[in-house]
């Protein structure tokens, strides 16, 4: 089943592409925008039919691998 | 003395590195990635470049190759291992040292000469050194160096920043801090002072010629610390 990871960077932590994405955006004339974080997005099909199992094994893939937990913080979502 | 030089897919310092260690009397040898195990090594360089073309993030594909759980286990025993550019990216990736190197403030790519000033000097690589500003050569583009403020306060009990970046006279400020990084950190120490991490590239300052000596007189200098 697929699941996804979404992870992005710790809110303390300096986003300078997403601060020039902001900018850009502005400059375009989106100006409703307070803030732009740019993070990364994975799409993982686990060969696991029991949802809670393969969630658990994307979990650890975060956590030992997809993931640097100074920075970042992950989240995993559940998408079939 | 022996040494071993890993080169990873993408590495492009590892034979500046063969070149620097043999000029100043190592006996060096050049272990692929894929390797099991690791020669009898003195000292272990993660050299430079692009490891897998930094995907992911740099040093992260690297930092779990074959060779690096050899690496690893040296050095928890105490072995020297030493990490330049993206093998200090790949040193921090794997735990051996605190913290992570970020995308430069400025989000370009620097190379050029900087100063940078030693802080400790109670360690293999900068015991007896003469000199305590030098002057080494950078090119990344992640090396803003990046740790949690608990991290930072264990990093300064234990005396484990190893660098600053400075000016000529040692001037620790931030104009002379050329990617954001916290502290104005060029380098960074394990906990027992074996394990050392650093942006700057020693290894091409060897020549008076091509470029300057400072990086001679690290080498020389490391090269008697170990024998």
């Amino acid at each position: 089943m697929k699941i996804s990871a979404i992870i992005t960077l710790k809110k303390d932590v300096l986003d300078p592409q997403g601060k020039v994405i902001h900018q850009a955006l502005d400059g375009m004339g989106f100006e409703n925008i307070s803030e732009v974080r740019q993070g990364k997005y994975f799409e993982i099909d686990v060969k696991e039919n029991d949802p809670n199992k393969a969630k658990a094994v994307v979990e650890d893939m975060c956590k030992k691998l997809l993931a640097n937990l100074v920075i970042e913080n992950f989240k995993i979502i559940e998408t079939q | 003395m022996k040494s071993s030089v890993i080169t990873f897919p993408g590495s492009n310092c590892d034979r500046d590195m063969d070149v620097a260690l043999k000029k100043f009397g190592f006996h060096n040898k050049m272990v692929w990635h894929d390797e099991n195990e690791l020669p009898k090594s003195d000292l272990v360089v993660l050299p430079g470049g692009f490891s897998y073309g930094d995907y992911l993030r740099c040093g992260s594909m690297a930092s779990k190759s074959r060779i690096m759980q050899s690496v690893i286990n040296f050095a928890k025993s105490g072995g020297l291992v030493m990490g330049i550019c993206n093998g200090f990216q790949i040193l921090v990736e794997t735990g051996l040292v605190p913290g992570v190197l970020l995308r430069n403030k400025y989000l370009e790519f620097i190379c050029k000469n900087v100063f940078v000033k030693l802080d400790n000097k109670e360690n293999a690589y900068f015991k007896n050194l003469n000199k305590d500003i030098l002057e080494f050569h950078i090119a990344h583009n992640e090396g803003n160096y990046f740790c949690t403020k608990d991290q930072l306060k264990e990093i300064e009990d234990n005396n484990q920043i190893a660098i600053y970046y400075c000016n000529k006279e040692g001037k620790i400020e931030d104009q002379y801090n050329p990617n954001g990084s916290i502290k104005n950190i060029a380098g960074i120490f394990n906990k027992e002072k074996n394990v050392l991490g650093m942006m700057p590239h020693p290894e091409r300052m060897i020549d008076q010629s091509l470029s300057g000596e400072d990086g001679s007189i690290f080498f020389k200098n490391l090269m008697n610390n170990i024998k």
